[in-house]
């Protein structure tokens, strides 16, 4: 019809409006908690948690696009935060002597830890893509596991010749000068903690970025069209377990790059941290926060990462209060009056500014 | 027709079993370019799953199938719609949380040439094709009465806008041949006669051929040039509509005897 979209409407078209309002939220928690940083307003508890809460936003947004936004379910999405972790770790302190600058190793470290955690996924897709129904489901929650023995077992150190590594106990023989990175269970220690806040909020830009402009294209149209009907997806040319895949991996290097920047937030990480509970925490965000909805998404992980740290004077009952929460926030999110009653507020405002232009 | 001419579609001796039960057995069928042929016969009969193993959705037991003069034996339900076989489906199978428009977009899939590390980084590659495909998806929702409801989310659709919808998604693959299954079903007398009209239009401005599985007569015997009748999983008859309408064997099977 009228080929000039007014600036109003523009605004309420769905797609263009959950952008700004992802641009508007971003931006806002970076200025802020910038400000609150420069006027010393933070707490030492909150400065700590700034940069895993930033890991698991960006971890969660992954999971939306596999969970929400292409329908198969993936229950070990810390493996690929711990895949992303223990590679960024590695290439942080294998680096650390011939990259001085911090943020270039960091950045390496994280494109190293998404690219490790990528190439994972896609290993494991690629034969469990092309079954239908909760395999997915199953292989994932197994390879979680997979990783967190494989890596509790792993020794891996460097000196002048070159990585060692061994399976067996510590005997990893390093010539004087070398350097242990992984200590099997006690995973790595004495990391250098280069991770930093802007770092967070830029991964999190990006990979916005990234799923936005996926959704709205070709491939997010087929990843979408197959979630909602596979046969009808087929028909049209659609190769299922390709645009699947599509999703899967670039969720995994979602994750495994803010795993890398998890990981170098700490100067000790063990690769208990990364469990089948830890999965489990980022698709609770993800389903509480709307599937296929990244705004929810990154509310909802902000407010239930901080929520058992606030609740830590309480003590015993911080986990009674924290299931509380999370079944309020189920209730109020499925109820049907209020979405109804949201829902007349878009229309009602989206049909106005229609009229304007 | 012609005797020289080469059907697009050409179906020997095609049959499926599901373990010892064979549901359709030595169906043999010819469609030549541009022309409207319909698939009749009583339920159960077998159609929807002749249906299914032109598309490949079913793998047939027996029988070849050539597209366009070519083997379709190794293809997949894929590879029949990038050779040019468009379907639609008895029970209406749209993508329902996206838009009409969206749906439309979705079946130019294939004429996409963008990467989607293009897509992501907004070059103009991307840019440019999808305006085109904005275009035509937009032209195809015109002509099939859907440019009001473009935005609407196609489960919200009223019953014969979503099967007009599938067609314009199975158009925008680009086809040659269309097999539409029960169009015409759950329509009222009205729609029909709008639909009857539609059909004839998509086959002169797209220059193709249709298949088309119906139960309702009035249509059937009011715009396909050919009738296949299946009975049992059996071809019974074939024919002009009204070489289909004086054979005693068709009305048997329809009306007992």
């Amino acid at each position: 019809m009228n080929q000039k979209k007014s600036f109003a409407s523009m605004l309420f078209d769905e797609k263009h409006r959950d952008r700004l309002i992802s641009a508007i939220l971003v931006l806002a928690a970076y200025i802020i908690i910038e400000v609150m940083l420069s006027t010393g307003n933070l707490s030492s508890l909150f400065k700590g948690l700034l940069v895993p809460t930033c890991c698991y936003v960006v971890a969660a947004i992954g999971l939306n696009l596999n969970v929400g936004v292409s329908g198969e379910l993936n229950l070990g999405q810390a493996g690929f935060m711990s895949i992303g972790a223990f590679t960024g770790i590695c290439i942080s302190g294998r680096l650390a002597a011939s990259v001085e600058n911090e943020v270039v190793r960091l950045l390496l470290a994280i494109i190293f830890g998404l690219v490790a955690a990528a190439i994972c996924g896609m290993i494991i897709a690629i034969p469990v893509l092309k079954l239908q129904g909760d395999y997915l489901a199953i292989v994932t929650l197994a390879f979680g596991q997979i990783i967190k023995s494989l890596i509790t077992n792993m020794y891996l150190g460097f000196d002048e010749n070159g990585f060692q590594f061994s399976f067996v106990n510590n005997n990893t023989s390093l010539a004087p000068g070398g350097k242990m990175l992984l200590n099997g269970p006690m995973g790595a220690t004495g990391t250098a903690r280069i991770s930093t806040f802007t770092m967070g909020i830029l991964l999190i830009a990006v990979s916005l970025i990234v799923v936005y402009n996926l959704m709205y294209s070709k491939s997010g149209r087929a990843i979408m069209a197959a979630r909602d009907n596979r046969i009808a997806a087929e028909s049209v040319g659609i190769n299922i377990s390709n645009t699947k895949m599509l999703a899967f991996v670039v969720s995994a290097g979602m994750a495994g790059a803010a795993g890398a920047l998890y990981g170098l937030n700490y100067s000790t990480l063990v690769p208990n941290k990364f469990d089948f509970n830890t999965s489990i925490l980022i698709l609770v965000y993800v389903v509480l926060g709307g599937l296929g909805n990244m705004n929810g998404t990154m509310i909802a992980t902000v407010v239930l990462v901080l929520l058992p740290e606030l609740l830590r004077s309480m003590q015993d009952y911080r986990m009674l209060i924290y299931a509380i929460v999370l079944i309020l926030i189920m209730l109020l999110t499925n109820n049907e009056a209020l979405k109804n009653r949201i829902d007349q507020i878009r229309h009602g405002k989206g049909s106005a500014g229609a009229k304007e232009g | 027709m012609a005797e020289n001419r080469q059907p697009i579609l050409d179906v020997q001796d095609l049959g499926i079993d599901f373990g010892g039960l064979t549901a359709v057995n030595d169906f043999s069928l010819q469609i030549y370019d541009k022309e409207i042929v319909g698939l009749i016969g009583p339920n159960g009969a077998g159609k929807t799953t002749v249906f299914n193993m032109l598309t490949k959705v079913y793998q047939p037991t027996r029988g070849t199938i050539h597209f366009n003069g070519e083997d379709t034996a190794k293809k997949s339900v894929v590879d029949m719609n990038k050779s040019g076989i468009a379907r639609t489906f008895q029970n209406i199978r749209l993508f329902s949380q996206l838009s009409v428009l969206d749906n439309v977009k979705t079946g130019f899939h294939n004429h996409i040439a963008y990467s989607p590390v293009a897509a992501v980084l907004r070059l103009p590659s991307f840019t440019k094709q999808e305006r085109e495909i904005e275009e035509k998806s937009r032209e195809l929702l015109k002509i099939f009465g859907l440019e009001d409801v473009a935005e609407t989310v196609a489960s919200n659709l009223p019953y014969g806008a979503q099967r007009r919808l599938e067609i314009a998604r199975a158009l925008a693959t680009g086809p040659k041949l269309l097999l539409l299954d029960e169009p015409a079903a759950g329509m009222n007398p009205q729609e029909t006669e709008e639909l009857m009209a539609m059909i004839r239009l998509v086959r002169d401005h797209f220059g193709i051929a249709i298949l088309l599985i119906e139960h309702d007569m009035k249509l059937v015997m009011g715009i396909c040039e050919r009738i296949t009748v299946l009975n049992y999983g059996m071809l019974l008859a074939e024919g002009t509509p009204a070489e289909i309408q004086a054979n005693p064997e068709v009305v048997k099977a329809y009306l007992g005897e």
